[in-house]
């Protein structure tokens, strides 16, 4: 609840800010400021030390997992703001108008991770959707950024629809939006409405995979990502996507694993397009800000795997997967808004120029490759973990196996191209200072991929 | 606690190198930091040492376990020997930022060494990897003209066979009475026959690809011609080691059933690998190529003992895991001496080595015995035991693994004879005496070959353990 009350408020606090001062630094500055309130905020509750007393009437549950979920993404965030603070500033007139919204994310994405009523998950689908709408056009005089937008926009209104189809079908089975086990008939323990409910639960599920980007609702991901500012690009890949697939998650362990194999089936064919297109695709781009936008599919393929059944492998790998996914993304993302030009070619020889930018380039690509020793790893490794464990057919692990084989292929491109093709990279100057910004996401990066334990054990307080 | 020094000793080492400039300092910091894992090696396995265990995550179970038995011992021996030795040969080597170079050799060393003494599933495959991707780094950056594609084959090839193994891992950690990685759990598994199977196949794909068997060698060849020597060298006198290790350890006992219901299948493929790569070896004209051939054999024979599944051949191959690295390093170190200063390594560009340069011509043809597996020589010693073992499993086997003895004296003897006797080549002509580190090295490798050919009694008794745990129950 403080985290819900606390976002709304600094949202709108920030809006005045841009009245009140004129320096952009300052907005940089209140916005972190800001951060951490909501982050002290929501650790007071997580602790249960202090929570705002509100009656929200069941519509709400705050479990020790959401919290715990509020606090890494708002953490998130506040690297993600101290990191890209000056590029966020370069764009539109307003720095502190992206903060708002950024607030305003914040907190539908508060409300996603603790719902107990459809309602309430649509109000913070809406919430945490229409900020971004504007952030991804942000760069108004850019016809890229515009063609986004209205893309996002369009494609984003008629999931909504689907979405909001999907939430009557099952009022209709249920007669009530809460979150609660299917309607069973007490005399035959059959669920009644089963066709409506399921239905239903489809059309819901279609517009989350939507929401995620996953294949074959994927095809405005690369256009917007591509289009929007490469800042707002890496939160929208990053913290909102983490947010969306932990929603889809904690929706689909509730109560509708008692509705049976309909989307179950549904989901291994999603999880299997989403593998193949993200990775296939990947491999042929040129440009690498596109090649992101494939790889993000891709890694959405991995992390659909912890839908199946709830267990402990599942929750723990879906924290360890946004964190060591987020935290890496935005680390390279942060590389990627110092080059001149995005394409592969770019890159070439930074390991000479900038030696250090080029290590922690480094272990952000073998960390979004898996490979032990960085967070990606563990994140894989839960993910796979969970799949055996649920009892699905082995050949789909193999499967997400060979995938994972290619994506190492266009990871290493990255690589190949910065250690060991001679050329000039074409990359801007590079502040010290920003440069150990980075260093941190990459111990992170190597933090979560020795001691996962650490980031896990708040999880059970 | 010994034992968590010996790995972390080359992993500070590599650490502090990546803050070095000057070659010189370098140097020393990885052939000092080196001699102390080999003497630490030395002590580990003569002085036997308390297993290491600590929490790791708790969560799932998984514990930083390190056990040092015969088999881990023998393996660590080679391994402290092998960096030592091959950094003061290649000390005078020109390699450009020589510190970063030394850096990620000693990270291949600590994952080497991890590998040989995890007693976690998961740590194992931690280390598996890690031991991985230094290498890919050190062939990319210093190989040869096409490196790049090169080396991603050959990481591609072997990270797509270790995923296959944690597949392996994951579904016998499901079935885990206590859900652990520990290996005492892994032994206790309830698996049904169909799943031991997949297990087996899951983790035999990453240790043959490793080792590698027919037909999954394809990578290796190639990835032995580009890499830079030194890095060639650790390939192949300890890194293939990796792939027996993960048969002794992890196959054998985890899927008894699984492992002697395949044993046939694994044989012959190995038989078959011996005789191809044998044959290829006689009609390569590279000296590395010809070398890189000759090790594909002999660790196929060392498979189709090891699968032969008799005690008498475990034997042999735990023998041979030291023995074979040996050797082969010092044909490697020659063989790049050669290199180093002739330029070629075209056998029909050479000759006269032994007019040229006599020290040099007798160690050549000390080591080529030694690959030949001449008696007196320690290779004797392990392939002998493995004939013996294959001619238990099926006779015919051993008559066509024994082929390969002849053909190995072909190929390893034209060698000789081409490069060392004869007429003294124009190229040859160039060759000065080799520097004395790489002397020392080549003469101390020798004395080990020939002392561990005539009184190979200390290894023996440093593997009893293993053989105990592995065929009496």
């Amino acid at each position: 609840m403080n985290a819900i009350i606390a976002s709304a408020l600094l949202g709108v606090l920030m809006m005045f800010a841009s009245w009140i001062f004129d320096n952009e630094k300052t907005h940089t500055r209140i916005a972190l400021v800001g951060l951490l309130a909501l982050i002290v905020a929501n650790v007071l509750q997580l602790n249960g030390i202090y929570t705002i007393p509100v009656d929200y009437k069941g519509l709400l549950s705050f479990t020790q997992f959401g919290l715990y979920v509020n606090t890494i993404l708002f953490i998130l965030t506040f690297l993600y703001v101290w990191l890209n603070g000056d590029e966020i500033a370069k764009i539109g007139n307003h720095a502190a108008d992206f903060y708002a919204l950024f607030f305003f994310i914040l907190c539908g994405a508060s409300i996603l991770t603790s719902f107990n009523n459809l309602l309430m998950l649509f109000i913070g689908v809406e919430i945490l959707s229409i900020p971004l709408y504007i952030l991804t056009g942000a760069d108004k005089k850019n016809l890229n950024s515009n063609e986004a937008a209205l893309k996002y926009f369009l494609m984003g209104a008629f999931s909504t629809g689907i979405f909001l189809l999907g939430i009557t079908f099952i009022y209709g089975a249920t007669g009530t939006f809460q979150l609660v086990a299917p309607n069973v008939n007490p005399a035959t323990g059959m669920v009644r409405e089963q066709l409506m409910q399921s239905a239903g639960l489809i059309l819901i599920f279609v517009s989350f995979n939507f929401k995620v980007s996953a294949a074959p609702f994927h095809f405005w991901t690369p256009d917007v990502y591509d289009g929007a500012p490469t800042v707002f690009t890496s939160f929208m890949a990053t913290i909102v996507k983490a947010t969306a697939i932990i929603a889809f998650v904690v929706l689909f362990h509730s109560q509708f694993k008692a509705l049976g194999y309909a989307w179950e089936l549904l989901l291994t064919f999603v999880l299997i397009s989403t593998l193949f297109v993200g990775n296939i695709t990947a491999v042929f781009q040129r440009s690498v800000k596109r090649m992101l936008a494939y790889s993000s599919i891709a890694q959405v393929g991995f992390m659909l795997f912890a839908l199946y059944g709830p267990s402990s492998f599942a929750n723990e790998g879906i924290l360890l997967y946004i964190m060591a996914y987020s935290v890496a993304s935005i680390g390279l993302f942060g590389v990627l808004i110092k080059m001149k030009e995005y394409s592969f070619e770019a890159f070439n020889g930074l390991a000479k120029k900038e030696p250090l930018l080029a290590a922690m380039t480094t272990i952000f690509t073998l960390s979004l490759a898996g490979i032990p020793l960085t967070g990606g790893f563990f994140a894989k490794y839960y993910m796979l973990n969970a799949a055996v464990q649920s009892g699905i057919g082995l050949w789909l692990v193999a499967l997400a196996i060979l995938f994972a084989a290619v994506s190492v292929y266009y990871y290493f491109k990255l690589i190949q191209a910065m250690y060991f093709v001679e050329g000039e990279p074409a990359i801007h100057e590079v502040e010290q200072g920003y440069k150990y910004k980075l260093l941190v996401f990459a111990i992170l990066i190597l933090a979560i991929g020795i001691l996962p334990n650490v980031f896990l054990s708040y999880l059970y307080f | 606690m010994v034992l968590l020094s010996i790995l972390s000793i080359p992993f500070i080492a590599a650490i502090i190198l990546l803050f070095v400039k000057q070659n010189e300092k370098a140097n020393y910091i990885a052939i000092a930091s080196s001699g102390i894992t080999l003497a630490l090696a030395l002590n580990i396995a003569f002085n036997g040492a308390a297993n290491f265990d600590a929490s790791w995550i708790s969560s799932i179970n998984a514990r930083f376990v390190l056990t040092a038995d015969g088999l881990s011992k023998i393996l660590l021996l080679l391994t402290g020997i092998s960096f030592p030795a091959i950094f003061m040969a290649t000390s005078k080597n020109e390699i450009k930022n020589r510190a970063q170079f030394l850096s990620l050799m000693l990270f291949t060393q600590t994952g080497l060494l991890g590998v040989f003494l995890a007693g976690d599933a998961l740590l194992f495959y931690f280390f598996w990897e890690l031991a991985l991707i230094p290498v890919y780094f050190l062939c990319s950056i210093w190989g040869g003209e096409k490196r790049i594609a090169v080396t991603f084959k050959f990481f591609i090839y072997t990270f797509l066979g270790s995923l296959f193994m944690l597949i392996g891992i994951i579904l016998v950690y499901t079935h885990t009475a206590d859900q652990s990685f520990a290996i005492q759990s892994f032994k206790q598994a309830s698996l049904s026959a169909g799943q031991q199977l997949t297990a087996f196949a899951l983790f035999f794909t990453a240790f043959a690809i490793k080792m590698p068997i027919f037909p999954l060698h394809t990578w290796q060849p190639d990835a032995y011609e580009q890499s830079p020597t030194a890095v060639t060298m650790v390939l192949s006198a300890v890194m293939v080691k990796m792939g027996l290790y993960g048969v002794m350890r992890w196959l054998m006992p985890l899927f008894p059933n699984a492992f002697s219901a395949h044993s046939n299948f694994v044989v012959i493929l190995s038989v078959i690998g011996i005789l191809y790569a044998s044959f290829i070896a006689i009609r390569q004209d590279d000296m590395k190529r010809l070398i890189a051939y000759s090790s594909i054999a002999h660790i196929g024979l060392m498979s189709a003992a090891l699968f032969a599944n008799n005690e008498i051949g475990a034997q042999g191959v735990l023998i041979q895991l030291f023995s074979h690295g040996v050797n082969v390093l010092g044909l490697w170190i020659i063989a790049d001496i050669i290199e180093q200063q002739t330029g070629t390594r075209s056998l029909k560009e050479m000759g006269g080595l032994a007019k040229q340069n006599p020290t040099l011509g007798i160690l050549l043809v000390g080591f080529a015995f030694a690959n030949i597996a001449l008696p007196l020589t320690n290779a004797f010693v392990g392939e002998f035991l493995m004939f013996n073992s294959l001619f238990q499993f099926k006779p015919w086997t051993a008559a066509a693994a024994g082929v390969s003895v002849v053909l190995a004296a072909i190929y390893t003897l034209n060698m000789v004879q081409k490069c060392a006797y004869g007429e003294v080549s124009e190229k040859m002509s160039k060759m000065q005496a080799p520097n004395v580190p790489a002397q020392f090295v080549l003469i101390v490798l020798l004395i080990v070959v020939i002392i561990s050919g005539v009184y190979p009694a200390p290894l023996f008794d440093l593997t009893a353990d293993t053989l105990q745990q592995l065929f009496i129950k």
